[in-house]
């Protein structure tokens, strides 16, 4: 077993927070417990492309913020006060000198395990995995992915990218080990470390790549977001642009669980959304990809669709929610449920507004308008 | 040396135009735009790295004056008396 550090003791939680982190800035959103009366408060940062933003949920006081503007290059901010001063990293995330790659911006932000207080890791675009062990002030590439001898043909070229630039997102870190980690590249697919990113293997068998030639690849997924099922750490929800898959490990193959959803809604999105007790539940939001991926909520009509059953079947929620000509949809970090029972679960949009339920998704209500476009919806 | 610093930047100065001392190794060798960007990180750190990417080069909407000629070379001479103007260059929303 790896050598652990006795894991830092959770503040007692007294508010429902989500941090917004937006096109233009960061914003926060804060209730009682009863999730009843929200307030808005911000901007911080305003102006600056504010990717993600993530509380850790190992001392509820660190805060990370990935950021960058149009003039200037990515760093990730810090807070020790639960969000209310930051500081700069004095060394953000960025490649070696003399490779020739170049962070674009920090996408993705992730606590390290609870037995390693400091650790963080961060995924960027184009894609590039690195690791904090001080808690977010200094970044170091992690070798083991960055400099692995087939990261190239993992991660495709300039071409094979999404819009807004190829990325790695969706850092897991087992709770059982702090050597097992996934990533997941859009596009590149699946990854699996079992020695702490020394060394990485694909992991994307039974998962479609519908836009290459062989759409069974080893690699050249197109994962949009990976998640733990809740509790549960060998079983894996994914929401790919080909479809929504499940895996429960130790099989190595993935099952496609979206085949059930209405075909006049089809199984792409962006987000996937996991219970916070049970294994079984999860939320995906559905979006158009069909003919030329307008990649808005189908037929102007937004809605959430959950499952109770691991996948295999699936129910609309979309009670509160507008009912024609809502043209928005979510990104993949813009959805999270939070803890407390029933589980809240909250959405931002393209179009600067927050939607919230706080029972599991059955009725919604808008919580906040008039924002930036929403790229990350986060419990704070 | 003087510098002048774009709204985008002031966050780290606190102020439009600032001051710092370049090194000079030898008379014969004048301070160059690397210098005076590594001066004002080291007065105001992490501003380096917002400008030039991790392979040295200036990132693209930000321009750098020496007096009124424009250069993107890091090894570019600044004279004596010279002005260093950083622009943060960018339209669109």
């Amino acid at each position: 077993m790896p050598r652990t550090k006795k894991p830092v003791r959770p503040i007692a939680a007294k508010r429902v927070r989500l941090l917004l982190a937006t096109r233009k800035g960061l914003w926060t959103l804060t209730s009682d417990l009863a999730r009843s009366a929200w307030k808005l408060a911000g901007p911080q940062f305003l102006g600056h492309v504010v990717h993600h933003a993530v509380a850790d949920p190992r001392d509820a006081r660190t805060m990370l913020a990935a950021a960058r503007t149009g003039h200037l290059g990515p760093t990730v901010f810090r807070s020790l006060d639960a969000g209310k001063t930051w500081k700069e990293a004095a060394k953000p995330p960025a490649f070696a000198e003399g490779s020739g790659r170049v962070v674009d911006h920090t996408f993705w932000l992730a606590p390290g395990h609870p037995s390693e207080p400091g650790t963080w890791y961060a995924g960027t675009s184009p894609q590039g995995l690195f690791r904090s062990v001080d808690g977010g002030t200094t970044w170091e590439g992690v070798a083991g992915f960055n400099q692995h001898p087939k990261r190239k043909a993992w991660c495709g070229g300039d071409q094979d990218g999404t819009p807004d630039g190829a990325k790695l997102h969706s850092i897991l870190v087992d709770p059982r080990d702090p050597k097992h980690l996934y990533i997941s590249m859009s596009s590149g697919g699946t990854f699996e470390s079992t020695d702490a990113g020394a060394d990485w293997r694909p992991l994307n068998a039974g998962v479609r790549a519908d836009f290459q030639p062989d759409p069974n690849l080893e690699f050249g997924h197109d994962p949009h977001c990976v998640r733990f099922a809740a509790g549960h750490p060998d079983r894996l929800y994914q929401q790919n642009h080909c479809g929504i898959f499940r895996i429960d490990r130790p099989n190595d193959r993935w099952q496609e669980i979206g085949d059930t959803m209405p075909k006049s809604v089809g199984y792409v999105g962006f987000p996937m959304v996991v219970h916070p007790r049970d294994p079984e539940t999860l939320w995906v939001f559905p979006m158009d990809g069909t003919s030329v991926w307008p990649r808005t909520s189908p037929g102007g009509r937004p809605a959430v669709y959950r499952s109770r059953d691991g996948g295999r079947s699936w129910k609309r929620q979309d009670q509160g929610l507008p009912k024609v000509q809502a043209w928005w949809t979510v990104k993949r970090q813009a959805m999270t449920a939070d803890a407390r029972d029933p589980a809240g679960l909250y959405f931002g949009t393209t179009s600067g507004e927050v939607w919230g339920s706080r029972d599991e998704g059955r009725t919604f209500r808008c919580l906040a308008r008039h924002l930036p476009h929403i790229y990350a919806v986060e419990p704070g | 040396m003087r510098v002048r610093v774009p709204t985008p930047l002031q966050s780290y100065t606190g102020e439009a135009e600032v001051y710092v001392a370049v090194p000079v190794l030898a008379p014969e060798l004048p301070p160059t735009m690397g210098g005076v960007l590594a001066a004002l990180d080291g007065s105001y750190p992490g501003m380096r790295f917002r400008m030039i990417d991790e392979q040295g080069r200036v990132r693209p909407h930000i321009k750098l004056f020496i007096d009124q000629a424009l250069t993107r070379d890091l090894r570019a001479s600044i004279p004596s008396g010279a002005t260093v103007m950083i622009v943060a260059a960018l339209s669109g929303g």
